[in-house]
């Protein structure tokens, strides 16, 4: 009986050892756009002395914090030993103004919990993470930017009857936890908001129906409506505004304010902003929004 | 069969047994059947979604987050033990100002959501100690707790005799703890022991929430990238069921083993068996 | 202390939601795992099986795993529900499996002679199991049960992640927005979940104590 047993399960492991060598997922997962962006790594970059882009520079490496379950902007696949993205992109263009080449960057996940902590704990040194700009943030840790200026919408089913954030008073929408968009469209919409992990999840829901609307930023909503043209759309105004910037630890470090500024509008004109997007997000057919001005640093 | 509850059936009762357990089945197919065509209809038994569980660079993925998974709870349980031992011989204590806090940590780290604890551990001390020991040592508090209960009733199970002998023969109290009760009574308590584990196994996936690229996490992200939530969903709860079960069974072998050597294995309460809060 | 005290509507309001779920799911599971626990006990083997199945998945997988399957299965299968539904569904499934094996180590506990004399006079499964065996294995079944229910209480925190603004949900925001006051805020919610676990073991204790009062008048030994 023990033998029989032992037999069937060594059966069954052969069996499930071949079956497993036939699967060829995520093998055109790599991106199919033509445009790659180049990032230039300057070789001897020149900074004041006891500045922090000096210290990075003089390193030679970088820990950025930034999402890995948010597709377009930062993800790392299951398979993957970095993430892939918009900020992550972004990320590696100032990288490589402080002399860092690609594979000397150290990323780090920030969930929305945890970006202001891992940079006031000297966790991470940068954080692009679809950062938004908020003067309470401000108080903590310094803002660059922004590099990208979106708003909050809604992503509701093909066929919905929702068009306007008004619709959606009294439903149950979907966003994620610790995100501005749950707040606003509680106290804004007197919608009951339903929070998970990511915007995955709330994407997921949407299509098999569990809710009726997610709300986030709009240019995450267009990258998901772009994966499922025929059964996804996003509706309504723009009802909030979001300014992405690039979160570094002191925020009474003006030099490394202008220095990201500078990186942030160098890109604007050397096309590397342009091309990161259309590489990320801008597969999904989404129109290269105008790059944003930049605040001034205080 | 018989039991308490039944006499051995005769023909009649054979047949009524065999005629509802045809009619169980029939229905249990008719409704497997039914939930099967709408899956299909939904397309989830199509290639796309179930194509990533046979790429080898997925189930590498898959099979490391078990790995991940399997050291946080070894880590934790090793630990757990040496808690539980701790906190057991406390609230054995003569001494009140040793019973009464172990008693306290012990109550309160039982009856706070092991959700919560790891949460807090996190967001209050994860920039020094990181994911995985907000994970472990939330899981060692829970689960350690948990252990002081059971190394309690198993240093209070060891025959009375044993205790008089040792002290009749002049030990002391703490002598005869750790010479006499103790090694008796982790035998008794070997089964509860590795039922903990099991419980320890499942708390890992709490890690998610951190997030710390445990087993379900990396399952989340394969999901995202390929859309099928409820097929890896499916994936993930084969791969807990298997390792688990096989524990559970270790857990029964060793209970069978202790009582033909003459012991009652003890076990800890039914509850503490669900998980600490999302076990 | 200040940060727990001024929003104390949030905090109130993510208990209210646990103590919902609680009941709900509790009430919800213990009449399913009976019936389970019963199926586990039957003369048909069919229904045994079918009952240690049940209990073999729900109780070697994880809770996570089980909202995973839950939310994104029953869409699938064309069920759709609010969110508090959701949640309950897979809280109770899960509960269910541990009340049984609660139920049936309770059914266990009575003496194999009190069913014998029940069938010596001509009851039947269904007669036995509810006029003799149950009443008594109810006292038996309590510390059990009240384990269950207590770590049904701390299982609920999981729909924190999963859509619904429970205590822990709500301690998440609050140690967020708050970072100065992070163990008032810990300490609090959870003295909150100590408080509604105290409360079970004393429902427990006092439930058991009357079942043997009630035993004492009727015992003929």
């Amino acid at each position: 009986m023990l033998l029989t047993r032992t037999y069937a399960l060594a059966a069954a492991v052969l069996l499930a050892g071949t079956i497993a060598a036939c699967g060829e997922a995520g093998s055109e997962g790599a991106s199919e756009s033509d445009v790659e962006v180049e990032v230039e790594v300057v070789a001897n970059p020149d900074f004041p002395e006891g500045s922090t882009m000096a210290e990075l520079a003089e390193a030679g490496t970088i820990r950025i914090g930034t999402k890995f379950d948010q597709p377009g902007l930062g993800f790392k696949s299951a398979t993957a030993d970095t993430p892939v993205g918009f900020d992550v992109e972004m990320g590696k263009i100032v990288a490589g103004q402080l002399g860092i080449a690609e594979e000397d960057i150290t990323w780090e996940e920030t969930i929305s919990d945890n970006r202001e902590p891992f940079l006031m704990e000297d966790k991470v040194d940068i954080v692009l993470a679809t950062y938004s700009i908020t003067a309470e943030r401000r108080g903590f840790v310094g803002q660059a930017g922004p590099y990208y200026v979106t708003g909050q919408q809604l992503l509701v089913a093909e066929d919905s009857d929702i068009a306007e954030p008004e619709d959606v008073e009294g439903e149950e929408v979907c966003s994620v936890t610790g995100s501005t968009s749950i707040d606003t469209i509680e106290q804004e919409y007197g919608a009951t908001a339903r929070g998970f992990g990511t915007y995955s999840e709330c994407v997921q829901q949407v299509l098999n129906g569990s809710f009726d609307a997610m709300t986030t930023d709009g240019a995450i909503l267009l990258g998901y409506a772009a994966e499922n043209p025929d059964e996804l759309e996003v509706v309504g105004k723009v009802f909030s505004e979001e300014r992405y910037g690039i979160g570094y630890q002191d925020p009474a470090d003006t030099e490394m304010c202008e220095f990201l500024n500078g990186v942030i509008t160098d890109s604007y004109e050397n096309g590397t902003w342009e091309a990161a997007f259309v590489s990320t997000l801008g597969e999904a057919e989404v129109e290269t929004p105008e790059p944003p001005a930049v605040d001034p640093c205080k | 069969m018989s039991s308490t509850l039944f006499d051995a059936p005769g023909a009649r009762g054979l047949r009524r047994q065999r005629t509802a357990s045809a009619v169980t089945v029939l229905v249990l197919l008719v409704l497997a059947g039914l939930a099967a065509a709408k899956l299909n209809a939904e397309g989830q038994f199509s290639v796309d979604v179930w194509e990533p569980f046979v790429t080898p660079d997925y189930m590498e993925a898959l099979l490391e987050g078990a790995w991940v998974t399997v050291r946080a709870a070894v880590v934790a349980i090793l630990l757990s033990i040496i808690f539980g031992t701790l906190f057991a011989f406390g609230r054995l204590s003569d001494r009140f100002w040793v019973r009464w806090p172990a008693t306290l940590v012990v109550e309160f780290f039982r009856a706070v959501p092991l959700l919560m604890l790891i949460l807090a551990m996190y967001l209050i001390y994860g920039e020094v100690i990181g994911k995985f020991w907000s994970l472990v040592l939330g899981l060692v508090l829970y689960n350690g707790s948990v252990l002081a209960e059971v190394f309690r009733a198993g240093i209070l199970a060891v025959p009375h005799g044993q205790s008089e002998a040792a002290y009749a023969v002049g030990l002391r109290k703490g002598q005869v703890m750790r010479l006499v009760l103790l090694p008796q009574a982790v035998r008794i308590m070997l089964p509860a022991i590795i039922s903990q584990s099991v419980v320890a196994l499942k708390d890992t996936s709490l890690g998610f929430v951190l997030p710390y690229e445990e087993l379900t996490k990396t399952g989340q992200s394969i999901a995202i990238e390929f859309n099928n939530y409820f097929a890896t969903a499916i994936v993930l709860a084969v791969m807990f069921i298997v390792v688990n079960y096989a524990l559970s069974r270790l857990a029964v072998w060793a209970e069978r083993r202790m009582s033909r050597a003459g012991g009652t294995a003890v076990r800890a309460p039914k509850g503490d068996l669900m998980g600490g809060g999302g076990g | 202390m200040e940060a727990l005290w001024d929003n104390r509507d949030l905090v109130l309001s993510g208990f209210g939601q646990t103590l919902l779920l609680l009941v709900v799911s509790g009430s919800l599971s213990l009449a399913i795992g009976t019936v389970l626990g019963s199926f586990r006990v039957s003369a048909v083997p069919a229904l045994r099986a079918t009952g240690t199945a049940y209990v073999t998945v729900f109780r070697n997988t994880p809770l996570l795993v089980i909202f995973l399957l839950t939310y994104y299965g029953l869409p699938e299968l064309g069920i759709q529900a609010p969110q508090f539904w959701r949640a309950t569904f897979a809280l109770t499934l899960y509960t269910a499996a541990f009340v049984c094996e609660a139920v049936r180590s309770g059914v266990n506990a009575v003496p194999a002679g009190q069913a014998e004399a029940a069938r010596s006079i001509g009851m039947g499964f269904g007669q036995t199991l509810r006029l003799v065996v149950l009443p008594q294995a109810f006292r038996a079944v309590i510390p059990p049960l009240a384990s269950v229910m207590i770590a049904l209480t701390k299982n609920t925190s999981l729909v924190a992640v999963f859509g619904i603004a429970d205590a822990t949900f709500r301690m998440r925001g609050l140690i967020n927005n708050n970072p100065g006051d992070v163990y008032a805020i810990f300490g609090g919610i959870a003295l909150g979940y100590v408080l509604i676990v105290a409360v079970i073991s004393l429902a427990a204790h006092g439930l058991e104590r009357a079942g043997r009062a009630g035993m004492g008048r009727v015992a003929v030994r």
